[in-house]
């Protein structure tokens, strides 16, 4: 524990802190445009150089390592002179178009340059103009405002693993740039934007759409995968205009992906604004009581197993409770909330929650991925994996596709057949995980949709518990979800009641002419095609496939139009606020619920949102703590029987169009094409 | 004057063979075995009594670098040395005639200090456009590894040794240790933060010494005629024998080995053949290759070619490159050039050189023509010192000071420059433009 001195004050610092953490800890902030906590330190930018005595130049405090017995000056007249130098540097070949620039108001640059600018320049030569390079449908550049800092040529070689960037060149000539320009084919490349201490870089889609100082910033949760993801929902009157991460260290450190940086275009379009209701095969805009009407007609008369409800991905906890509800009160046991199929049940906890957390991926030795992408199903898990694969000392080993994770892996196979010869050790990678101190394995959806779903969770969990897996104060059986909604479904038992029908049945039951009326709760991953002979009610925000195949469609609101809960793929159980008002007649999902249940005389037993979480967390107690992980009670799950032959697929087909919002958007649209589409070209 | 019999690099001038025959001929590879022998605490005692200090330019004592490398080897973590061939320095010429004209004694040289330093493998890493170098030093060391000399228990001392040459692509700052380092790995040539030290995480992250062609040539000799030997050359502290190139208007250009802190008189007027037009017409001289400040000619007539000496005189010894400037130089663009040259040179890494020294560079341009205001001068000045000892590595330094010696010594020349320009400009009268 080196003891060194800052400005008089002494302070002991943990071994291999710098000195400009040493000093932060005290609380003196020390400028910085290069130095970044999470990427290496090349420390090229000399802002924070501090003076040291015995030193005979100023040093690099960002890179220099504390020692015992420094005595270090942060605020003398070399420090200053050597920080009005660099920033003066800094500023001569800058075009100081900050009037036009995207990044004004919110700029490193700017605001270090009215600490340690100059309020003229010296400079009485040309400056410098660098070329625009393209870097994709993302971002956006004008490379004559770079300082050269490498952040974002680190991010992309560390955080994101993809060496596509660099710089070429050298002395004032050098560029930062692909060199072939070409689209960044990384799923993180929006933080680069975020990191970028300048203008250099900024957002596309965004340009020149707001200012920051605009901007109204609700602080809420992403619905793009099941990750959970915290985000800052940036809105301008009725509209969200961006989307930027929150800093959450157990969840997403201070990076979100692409579709959830930038899928948000997607809410402005395709959207259900007004009730409608199909008359003589044609959807007509209506009223909320019209289309309440309707609905009550159709009801009328009909069984309660003749009704079914689906849950979709996107939906926030209190909807589906208050769907559960209304289903209850007509006497309909016919509910899921896994459109996909998965062969989930709710009564043990721990066998569909990613039970290590995602930070517990830094603790793990060895990690067996099975019948999962996790690059495309949950970027920020895969980063978390790749962050901890770096460290040195990981064995990862993949059970289903083989693509690109941006880490070295052990391909072990494609299939069930590998998973029982690693159960039963014929494969090398057994021993792997049989040496390693916390080994983990990683479960897709890929693995869980099949017909054979349920064996599959059976074998995995054998070995789990096989390889030790399961400890105390360790549970590394962690599934991977791909739909922000799933585990909070689950959470609240939106499964088949007692001789009620999952998916495929109410499907099947819709063709056969058993189940006669079907409420979509935003289900549009499903073969709607297959309802048309049952009365449809879509209750949603997006007129996507579910809408199609409706007769009456409710307008719903998005995720940023409403207060909700979501529970990621940990079992972490958040809140999302509402940025923006639902557009035009839509309203928060679950008020259309209880004022629909009024209508048909069963009126749901909560009247605000307040009544509604106390009763679901009467019911349910995990929902009574926000932001918290408990770990979950091991119990036998699964079922019996041989698993199937079919190779695992993931469940997503392209990273960029998973969803309602993600498929309205025009930026996921141009990045399937720009990035996937070439990415897949070469 | 250095006696012949003192001399190191017999075969400086390439007159006779400079293969492995003659080599053997001067005494290169005579008894290495017995070098080795002496064991690596004496050699590098040995090294350190010489009083030798690197022949790079910083001028660091070599023994005691050697003697930052760690004792014991670790398997997972060899050590290294890497021979620092990358001389680009203008005016520096003398490497490049040690690996033309005897490259025998560098590999020998090398073999010897790698043993001293524990190291198994050693890097020669040569500038890109000395071709003809390289492929002498290729030859040599094909010839080396054929007569045992190389290889499995290297000259039968005992020692497994190899030796890679590695050719550079022309960048100047690879020739700073830890570019030097970055460019061998594969990597672009960018130096990187101190610390660690390359003894500490050098090469490959395993403990390196980075050394100068000159100081590894030179070590067989100090062990074979004893430390004392070496350090009864020069004055105390800058002690040894060393090759200087001289170059500019001087009547003979050339290489020269000299005993350390010979007047820079004698240096010039007995090897050099004298300045152009005689000793009056000099103007002034950069003692130590680009990178040192320039001196005028009266502090010539007393600088002794030392590294204290040429410190006292607020310049530089550097690699020993004497450039010699007489009356007819117009220093300011001679300066402007060398100006040029650094801002070309700097990899663009770290804020102050990669923006300073354009700067720097299109100041300076002005100041050749006289176009620029006298406060300018100061302002220039001003400029040097904010690149100075702010950057990563000594490049920043390196082409601050030779602006600063401009400025001391010739800001007279400097400020008639720009009142001659006024004047000019002021002759022409005022050009009418048009009033639209």
């Amino acid at each position: 524990m080196p003891k060194l001195t800052i400005d008089g004050i002494e302070i002991e610092v943990e071994k291999g802190t710098s000195v400009l953490q040493a000093c932060e800890q005290l609380g003196i902030e020390i400028p910085r445009f290069c130095f970044h906590d999470r990427l290496s330190v090349p420390a090229n930018c000399r802002m924070c150089l501090v003076e040291m005595e015995r030193s005979p130049k100023p040093i690099a405090s960002c890179a220099m390592p504390a020692g015992d017995g420094m005595v270090i000056h942060t605020n003398s007249d070399v420090v200053h002179k050597a920080r009005k130098g660099v920033m003066e540097f800094l500023l001569i070949n800058h075009p100081l178009d900050c009037p036009i620039c995207d990044q004004g108001g919110e700029c490193d640059l700017q605001d270090q340059a009215m600490a340690y600018g100059f309020d003229r320049s010296r400079f009485a030569e040309n400056k410098r103009a660098v070329k625009e390079k393209y870097l994709g449908p993302l971002i956006k550049t004008f490379m004559t405002r770079c300082i050269h800092c490498t952040r974002c040529i680190r991010f992309a070689d560390e955080i994101a693993g993809v060496p596509e960037l660099g710089a070429t060149g050298r002395s004032e000539h050098m560029e930062i740039g692909t060199y072939i320009e070409k689209a960044i084919t990384t799923e993180l490349s929006g933080n680069m934007i975020d990191i970028c201490p300048v203008g250099a870089l900024t957002s596309k889609p965004y340009a020149f759409s707001a200012r920051p100082w605009e901007l109204k910033r609700t602080e809420t949760i992403d619905v793009m995968d099941a990750v959970g993801s915290n985000i800052r929902v940036d809105s301008r009157g009725g509209e969200v205009m961006r989307t930027l991460p929150r800093l959450h260290e157990a969840i997403n450190e201070e990076w979100i992906s692409d579709k959830t940086r930038f899928a948000y275009d997607g809410l402005r379009r395709q959207r259900l604004d007004r009730p409608y209701v199909r008359r003589d095969g044609k959807l007509e805009q209506a009223t909320w009581p019209e289309a309440f009407g309707a609905i009550a007609e159709a009801m009328e008369g009909l069984e309660g197993s003749a009704m079914a409800a689906i849950a979709g991905d996107l939906c926030d906890v209190e909807a589906m409770y208050a769907l559960k509800g209304l289903m209850a009160s007509v006497g309909s046991p016919n509910i899921d909330c896994r459109q996909d199929g998965a062969k989930l049940q709710p009564d043990v906890r721990a066998s569909y929650l990613f039970n290590t957390g995602i930070a517990g991926i830094e603790e793990a030795d060895a990690i067996l991925i099975v019948g999962s992408n996790p690059r495309w199903e949950a970027a920020m898990v895969n980063a978390r994996i790749r962050k901890r694969w770096l460290q040195g000392g990981l064995k990862v080993g993949v059970i289903g596709p083989q693509v690109d994770l941006t880490y070295r892996y052990d391909y072990l196979g494609a299939g069930p057949d590998t998973l029982k010869a690693l159960a039963d050790g014929s494969i090398e990678f057994a021993e792997t995980l049989k040496s390693a101190k916390k080994p983990m394995l990683i479960l897709g959806q890929g693995a869980l949709t099949r017909d054979d779903g349920g064996q599959v969770l059976a074998a995995t969990r054998a070995v789990a518990d096989g390889f030790g897996m399961v400890k105390d104060g360790w549970n590394g059986f962690n599934v991977l979800h791909t739909a922000a909604a799933r585990v909070g479904g689950l959470d609240i038992g939106f499964v088949p009641g007692e001789g009620g029908r999952d998916v495929a049945g109410i499907l099947a039951g819709a063709g056969e002419g058993a189940i006669k009326l079907v409420w979509l709760l935003g289900a549009d991953e499903i073969d709607s095609s297959a309802l048309s002979n049952a009365f449809v009610i879509y209750q949603g925000h997006h007129g996507d496939r579910g809408a199609h195949a409706a007769d009456v469609i409710l307008p719903g609101a998005a995720y940023p139009e409403k207060n909700g809960t979501y529970v990621n793929t940990e079992g972490r159980v958040q809140h999302a606020k509402m940025a923006v008002f639902p557009p035009g007649d839509a309203r928060e999902d679950w008020t259309i619920l209880r004022a629909f249940s009024q209508q048909i005389g069963k009126a749901l037993p909560f009247d605000d949102l307040h009544q509604l979480r106390r009763k679901l967390a009467e019911d349910h107690p995990v929902f009574a703590e926000i932001d918290r992980l408990h770990p979950a009670e091991w119990q036998p799950f699964g079922n019996d029987g041989e698993m199937g032959s079919a190779v695992f697929a993931s469940p997503i087909e392209t990273f960029y169009m998973t969803d309602p919002i993600s498929r309205a958007s025009i930026t996921m649209a141009k990045c399937l094409d720009e990035i996937e589409g070439r990415a897949a070209a070469e | 004057m250095l006696r012949d019999e003192d001399r190191v690099f017999t075969n400086l001038y390439g007159w006779e063979d400079w293969g492995l025959a003659g080599a053997r001929a001067r005494g290169v590879w005579s008894n290495t075995k017995d070098l080795v022998a002496m064991g690596r605490e004496k050699i590098i005692s040995e090294v350190k009594e010489s009083g030798l200090r690197g022949r790079g330019g910083a001028g660091f004592p070599t023994g005691i670098k050697w003697s930052f490398m760690p004792k014991e080897t670790d398997p997972d973590r060899p050590s290294y040395l890497v021979i620092n061939a990358d001389e680009s320095e203008p005016g520096a010429c003398k490497d490049r005639d040690i690996m033309r004209f005897d490259p025998h004694r560098l590999i020998e040289g090398a073999l010897v200090s790698s043993f001293a330093l524990g190291a198994h493998a050693c890097y020669i890493y040569i500038r890109g456009e000395f071709y003809n170098e390289a492929s002498h030093i290729q030859v040599a060391i094909d010839e080396a590894y054929e007569a045992g000399l190389l290889g499995k228990n290297a000259a039968d001392s005992g020692w497994d040794f190899d030796l890679y040459l590695h050719r550079g692509a022309g960048a100047y700052i690879c020739g700073e240790e830890t570019a030097l380092l970055e460019s061998l790995e594969g990597k672009k040539g960018q130096p990187r933060n101190k610390p660690p030290f390359p003894a500490g995480a050098g090469l490959y992250s395993c403990p390196t010494t980075v050394n100068n062609v000159e100081t590894i040539a030179v070590v067989p000799e100090i062990l074979r005629r004893g430390g004392l030997w070496f350090s009864s050359f020069g004055r105390p502290k800058n002690e040894g024998i060393k090759l200087y190139s001289i170059s500019g208007h001087v009547a003979q250009p050339c290489n020269i080995e000299e005993a350390m802190g010979i007047p820079l008189r004698e240096l010039i007027d007995r090897h050099a053949g004298g300045v152009r037009g005689g000793w009056d017409n000099l103007k002034a001289v950069i003692p130590g290759g680009a990178s040192t400040p320039m001196i005028p000619r009266d502090a010539c007539e007393t600088a002794l070619m030392d590294f204290d000496g040429l410190k006292e005189l607020q310049s530089g010894l550097g690699t020993g490159s004497v450039i010699v400037m007489d009356q007819s130089t117009d220093v300011i663009y001679a300066i402007a050039r060398l100006s040029y040259f650094y801002m070309d040179e700097s990899c663009g890494q770290c804020t102050p050189c990669r923006e300073g020294t354009g700067w720097m560079w299109r100041v300076m341009q002005r100041m050749v023509k006289g176009n620029a205001e006298v406060e300018e001068i100061d302002m220039l000045l001003e400029v040097t010192k904010e690149v100075e000892g702010h950057t990563i590595c000594a490049h920043g330094d390196a082409a601050a000071w030779p602006i600063q010696g401009l400025i001391r010594h010739f800001r007279p020349e400097m400020e008639q420059r720009i009142r001659d320009y006024r004047d000019r400009v002021h002759a022409r009268g005022a050009q009418p433009i048009a009033a639209e």
